[in-house]
């Protein structure tokens, strides 16, 4: 900056309205209430109406497979900026959720509504427990188990001609009507979004935000790090195995494909988008990267390298993501100050 | 003493690699008490603490609390009995105000189960009881330093914040790891009544100290460590007068000013 101009500097102040509405008493005022619910009633309203303004079948599947992805990374979101660890393990819960859900309703005839849960609450226990050894570890070797367990089954899915081997499991049941899948898919993901958004605050939330901060405190709190960090896998791998259950039957078909690397690469593009440590945020993510990626699809794998390009434009411009820019400004106004 | 000690240490040594942090050190520590550990930096202070409440391997040695073997278990099992430690460099959790680090241990199981802590598991009510124990360990309640962020906490508030974490597991045992340094006198005189009355509410103390003058002041017994090995132990007057233990631990000079002064 040059030396003659007096120095200045940009100050953020909270509004007013955010002030008055930490208090108890912005429950007793309209314009208060507003302020506090109308994001979140923003954000319902826009996903619930989103099939109604979809201009045809095609579209209404890309928002399907929105809120699929939405999972993935609401889950990479909580289990990164919450709890401390890095997961790449998109595909591999994606995978575990999606083939279980297939064999299910083939060999034992379940209908989705009994196989979804089914396979959210047994996919998600075998991913712990795949995932166990490495939990007390410091470090990297987390993130790269998550990734080498999707290729890994991913191969041996194909190499012993198991689980139909590279033609995947056909013949499995739709949800009977696109409304239904539609708004089964919509309503789950609300319903995720704001239970995590509810656990993250509550206290067992608080003592995850703890494994992160500082776990040999936890350790001389009394508490079992790793019991914790298995707690925190399980709820993220539920919501990935949830979401493959929920692939399986949209598409009525489970296939090697669902170990692919996109599941775990996608969400964390759509978390840095979004912005981080917001919840909302990578759900915004999905929003703008799952219609990007279709409208791309001609490139094939190589809608990876364009993941990797906006990831790292967004880095360089854009750190902080949408929700936490879009957070500042609607809490907060900003006035040039004098230094 | 008549009475079976609350913690016995035998022999416990610990090595790194090639560095003997620790050889064959025995003490006992009675219900009650406070026992003061000195020594030079490095002579192992950091790794007794560490080898009792299981934050490291013990190299060999038995750690016997209330007649049972601890050493070897995990540290949050320790813990969990109410074997309780600070850190020497500060562990908050600088993510969270300052009561909000003590929603996390008073979550604990021990909490939960030896707590009596009014509210029980009610969301909400850990806060509230959290707010009246930093209270109670000297954070102003009136001019909102309990609702600070931990990062924002000057030195002072951060050893009492390790403290009060102790407490909220309401402690059989806590092990001060140098609660003192890094402190202004008139903080270390506001420290002294507080640990005097840990003591009355009958908490056992370790207290691990550089700063001599104060330790003495409360100690009721005082181990000297050097090089891993202890020198000698003994009441605090004893131990100030020992020869030995001005030539080993006091030959630096800052530590000599501290013990002309005391
Ligand atoms: N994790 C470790 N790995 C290797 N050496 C270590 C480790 N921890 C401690 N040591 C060594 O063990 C010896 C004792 O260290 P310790 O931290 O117990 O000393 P201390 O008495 O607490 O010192 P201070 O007064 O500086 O806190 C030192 O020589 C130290 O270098
Ligand atoms: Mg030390």
């Amino acid at each position: 900056m040059n030396q003659n101009t007096p120095q200045r500097r940009r100050e953020r102040i909270d509004r007013g309205i955010k002030v008055r509405c930490q208090g108890i008493y912005s429950l007793m005022s309209w314009r208060e209430m507003t302020y506090i619910t109308a994001p979140r009633a923003a954000l319902i309203a826009g996903l619930l109406a989103l099939p109604l303004v979809m201009p045809g079948m095609y579209w209404q599947r890309v928002i399907s497979i929105v809120c699929i992805y939405a999972l993935l990374a609401v889950g990479f979101d909580f289990l990164a900026h919450f709890v401390g660890l890095v997961s790449l393990g998109g595909a591999f819960f994606v995978g575990v959720g999606g083939y279980l859900a297939a064999i299910l309703n083939t060999a034992w005839a379940l209908p989705p509504i009994a196989t979804i849960p089914a396979a959210t609450v047994i996919g998600a226990t075998l991913c712990t427990l795949l995932l166990l050894p490495c939990l007390p570890l410091r470090g990297v070797y987390f993130a790269i188990v998550t990734l080498m367990y999707p290729l890994f089954l991913a191969r041996v899915i194909e190499a012993l001609d198991i689980l139909g081997g590279t033609d995947g499991i056909m013949g499995i049941d739709g949800f009977g009507g696109r409304w239904t899948e539609q708004y089964a898919v919509i309503g789950m993901l609300l319903i995720v979004l704001f239970a995590v958004r509810r656990l993250v605050n509550t206290d067992i939330g608080l003592v995850l935000r703890g494994v992160k901060d500082n776990d040999q405190a936890i350790r001389a709190s009394g508490m079992n790090v790793t019991r914790y960090k298995a707690l925190a896998v399980f709820i993220t791998a539920a919501m990935g195995c949830m979401s493959g259950a929920f692939l399986v039957h949209i598409y009525m078909w489970s296939g090697i494909s669902q170990f692919a690397l996109d599941f775990s690469i996608l969400p964390i593009a759509a978390t840095v988008i979004g912005g981080g440590g917001t919840l909302a945020g990578p759900v915004i993510g999905c929003l703008i990267l799952v219609p990007v990626s279709e409208l791309l699809r001609d490139f094939g794998t190589l809608r990876i390298v364009f993941y990797a390009l906006i990831l790292v434009a967004f880095i360089v411009f854009r750190s902080e993501g949408i929700m936490v820019y879009a957070q500042r400004k609607y809490h907060q106004f900003e006035r040039w100050t004098q230094v | 003493m008549t009475q079976a000690p609350l913690l016995q240490v035998k022999e416990l040594s610990k090595t790194f690699g090639g560095i003997r942090a620790l050889e064959k050190v025995s003490f006992d520590v009675h219900e009650g008490e406070i026992l003061g550990i000195i020594g030079p930096n490095g002579s192992g202070k950091t790794t007794i603490v560490n080898g009792i409440t299981g934050f490291i391997r013990l190299t060999s040695g038995q750690v016997l609390f209330r007649g049972r073997d601890i050493a070897g278990k995990p540290a949050h099992k320790i813990a969990d009995m109410g074997v309780t430690r600070t850190f020497q460099i500060m562990r908050p959790y600088y993510s969270l105000p300052a009561y909000k680090n003590l929603v996390i241990p008073l979550f604990s199981p021990r909490a939960r189960r030896t707590g009596g802590w009014r509210g029980g598991g009610r969301l909400g009510d850990r806060h509230t009881v959290g707010i009246d124990i930093l209270e109670e360990i000297g954070f102003e309640r009136d001019s909102h330093v309990p609702y600070k962020a931990t990062a924002t906490l000057p030195t002072g508030y951060l050893k009492r914040l390790e403290l009060a974490r102790c407490l909220a597991l309401k402690p059989e045992i806590i092990i001060c790891d140098e609660v003192f340094s890094g402190l202004s006198m008139s903080e270390i005189a506001s420290m002294v009544p507080l640990i005097e009355r840990l003591q009355m509410d009958g908490i056992t103390l370790i207290m691990i100290e550089h700063r001599l003058r104060e330790l003495f002041k409360v100690a009721s017994r005082v181990m000297v460590l050097n090089f891993g090995r202890k020198l000698m132990e003994g009441p605090p007057a004893e131990v100030m007068a020992d020869a030995r233990v001005k030539e080993a631990y006091f030959g630096s000079r800052e530590v000599r000013e501290v013990m002309d002064h005391a």
